[in-house]
């Protein structure tokens, strides 16, 4: 009884986060938008990337930063050396100390940090903010749909519900997914906005969704990385246990024999 | 070594013996590594082996992080970041030490509460048990400096709630929050401060763990009866036991691997699943975060210190008859430490002379239902502040004191103990039993 018990409370305990515990805002509604970089096996999608940073480019840029993401790390999207410097060039410009000056953006700096009109830095904003709760705070949502980052970035940017309104000066929109329902950002994007090369649609929903998908490789570079490193130590742990479980049988069938219960 | 009757280590060759007579550590490592051990210990005696693993693993990666983290205000943030992009399977390192955290409560959890049911803290093992309790508090502090250092939102806040609570301390409290703090407030001389503890408790931890060890083994290990092993001969010993190598290292040691599955699922496929997301957000003292909630493990007595409010008859009148020195948030404080103090105490509280709960009828429902307790406070401590919260808080916090203050002694002089087996061995033999087993029969 005593071993069920504790085996169930291991579990329990395992499957109980304290980020979930944490009441989400209101009435949020967060869409569970489908990633390809979701699950054990999940990848990036290299063009959704693409299109992702062609976005915070564009569009995202002019008021936030992403002031811990090296642009050489853009590499890992698929771009050659020379696709990365001349990126970096052409839209960056970061100060140098050593110049006492503005210069253009080389590939070992980083994305410039922007918070000129108080916008937060997006670096690591698909992990700072928790998509899915609950219930109960019990994490069991979270345990199944994963954090939900993603989905909560997507969501907002897709939640906008052309309401607005003013409070003490400031305007204020309405936006299904952030806490509270209105939201001081203005909704970024519109239908068009950006001509993507590869021909793809640029709906809101559909840009909604690659920019969080960029997002999610912003605060989380190396994820395929881990979840291979994940994936071959579960295999080999798991075979380890086996061996060890045979050589505990072994070792013990000379002193328990047979059991009676 | 006293203890139970055994073999003892005999040095053979030349070599050895000039060795032993200068320096006996061959004969102590072979001591220590051949222990008897009752042999039928369960699968709830593994977890001491699991915890000596979390400790070498946080050790181990937490030196290697230490490689590259910075302890500034300004810095350390961007150098986990640092860690977590540009260093050599960093993003590793740090998610296996984030989560070891939690492995190492969730096995130290289960090997209290494992002690608490099969009656290990009782006489001899009195010294073991505080000791244990020694190693647990010095836990919860390393874990909580360690969690200050990412300097995210919930490092920051949750370091400004805790510190907060020695300010509640009559007279001195707040001096020694300032002392602890280094100044007035968090701030750049708390997080110097927390790192240089961080790194040292670990340290102070193992060696606890050798002293937490070493009275074990003279005493030997308690086991599922709570029956002693005989020590009327050798012969009678072995009866009862197994020789710790091979036997139990290589039953712990496949449970640890299990564990690991999980332990590395886990880390590579839901690494911030037990985080906060909030602390991926560097901190900013201006801006509280909307609930200020600790890691999973310190709930139940973060729960424990919210329930007694202002509003409560028993903090009302620990205020009255003090003339308001212990007030409402001084209450608290000192009932998540009693929390601590009271699992401390159980080997004087429980006046039962019947060690393991499988022979305790009346206590077994009273255990089932702390576990049940503790559950449900480590739910309550992540819930607002509010009703019905606080009144289910109270109820639960009561009965973690009513457990430990009021129904162990009590059962121990109503209850009716059911017929415990004479030796290990009989019960051994009563769930196994070899062909030439001079017991009785399989069928």
């Amino acid at each position: 009884m005593f071993k069920k018990l504790a085996i169930g409370a291991a579990f329990a305990l395992a499957l109980t986060p304290a980020a979930s515990f944490a009441a989400g805002g209101g009435e949020q509604h967060i869409e569970d938008f489908h990633f390809s970089f979701e699950g054990p096996f999940g990848t990036w999608d290299q063009n959704q990337l693409q299109r992702g940073l062609q976005i915070y480019t564009e569009v995202c840029a002019a008021c936030h930063g992403l002031r811990y993401v090296p642009l050489r790390d853009l590499e890992a999207l698929g771009y050659s050396d020379e696709e990365v410097i001349a990126y970096s060039a052409d839209n960056f410009e970061v100060f140098d100390p050593e110049l006492d000056d503005f210069r253009p953006a080389i590939p070992t700096d980083h994305f410039p940090e922007n918070n000129g009109v108080g916008a937060p830095d997006l670096s690591l904003m698909a992990k700072a903010r928790a998509g899915f709760h609950g219930p109960y705070g019990l994490g069991i949502n979270q345990f199944f749909k994963g954090m939900g980052g993603a989905e909560y970035i997507a969501s907002l940017l897709d939640g906008y519900t052309g309401e607005e309104k003013e409070e003490a000066g400031t305007i204020l929109y309405e936006n299904k997914a952030f806490p509270g329902g209105w939201i001081s950002m203005a909704p970024p994007l519109s239908e068009d906005q950006v001509e993507f090369t590869d021909g793809h649609p640029a709906t809101v929903e559909a840009m909604s969704e690659d920019i969080a998908a960029f997002l999610m490789w912003t605060a989380e570079p190396k994820m395929m990385e881990r979840k291979y490193s994940g994936f071959v130590g579960v295999l080999f742990l798991s075979l380890l246990s086996v061996l060890l479980y045979l050589v505990n049988k072994r070792l013990w069938a000379g002193v328990k024999g047979k059991k009676r219960d | 070594m006293s203890g139970i009757p055994h073999d003892h280590y005999e040095p053979k060759t030349n070599g050895e013996k000039w060795l032993n007579s200068r320096l006996p550590i061959v004969g102590l490592l072979y001591d220590t590594l051949m222990i008897p051990t009752p042999k039928n210990l369960n699968w709830m005696w593994i977890w001491g082996i699991v915890l000596t693993f979390c400790l070498a693993l946080q050790i181990v990666t937490g030196i290697v992080l230490v490689m590259h983290y910075t302890p500034h205000v300004d810095l350390a943030f961007a150098s986990i970041e640092h860690i977590m992009r540009n260093v050599n399977g960093g993003y590793m390192l740090r998610y296996i030490h984030m989560n070891g955290a939690s492995l190492f409560f969730v096995a130290v959890y289960i090997h209290i509460f494992r002690g608490l049911f099969y009656g290990s803290y009782k006489a001899p093992r009195e010294i073991t048990w505080i000791i244990g309790m020694l190693i647990y508090l010095m836990m919860m502090g390393t874990a909580f400096m360690g969690y200050v250092l990412p300097w995210g939102q919930m490092s920051f806040w949750g370091a400004t709630v805790i510190t907060g609570l020695f300010g509640a301390i009559p007279f001195v409290g707040e001096a020694i929050q300032t002392w602890l703090l280094g100044g007035p407030a968090v701030d750049n001389a708390t997080l110097n401060r927390f790192f240089s503890l961080h790194y040292l408790l670990p340290f102070v931890i193992a060696a606890l763990v050798i002293v937490h060890i070493w009275a074990f083994h003279t005493t030997g290990n308690n086991n599922p009866t709570g029956v002693e092993v005989r020590r009327t001969s050798k012969a009678d010993a072995e009866k009862d036991t197994l020789p710790f190598w091979p036997y139990f290292v290589i039953k712990d040691l496949f449970a640890l691997a299990v564990i690991l599955v999980v332990f590395w699922a886990i880390v590579g496929y839901m690494p911030n699943y037990l985080g906060h997301p909030d602390n991926y957000i560097e901190a900013n003292p201006l801006v509280t975060p909307a609930h200020i909630v600790p890691e999973w493990y310190f709930l139940p007595f973060y729960a424990i210190l919210r329930a007694f409010t202002g509003e409560v008859w028993v903090v009302q009148f620990a205020s009255f008859i003090t003339g308001g020195i212990v007030d409402a948030k001084f209450f608290g404080v000192i009932a998540m430490f009693g929390a601590i103090l009271a699992m401390a105490l159980a080997p004087w509280l429980d006046t039962s002379t019947v060690r393991s709960g499988k022979y305790r009828p009346m206590f077994k429902w009273w255990f089932y239902l702390l576990i049940i307790d503790f559950f449900a406070l480590m739910w309550l401590g992540a819930m607002p502040a509010e009703e019905p919260y606080a009144t289910f808080s109270l109820i639960a916090s009561a009965y973690w004191f009513g457990y430990f203050f009021v129904i162990l002694p009590i059962l121990g002089v109503i209850e009716k103990p059911l017929p415990q087996p004479e030796t290990i061995e009989e019960d051994f033999n009563a769930h196994y039993g070899k062909a030439d087993a001079d017991a009785t029969p399989a069928e």
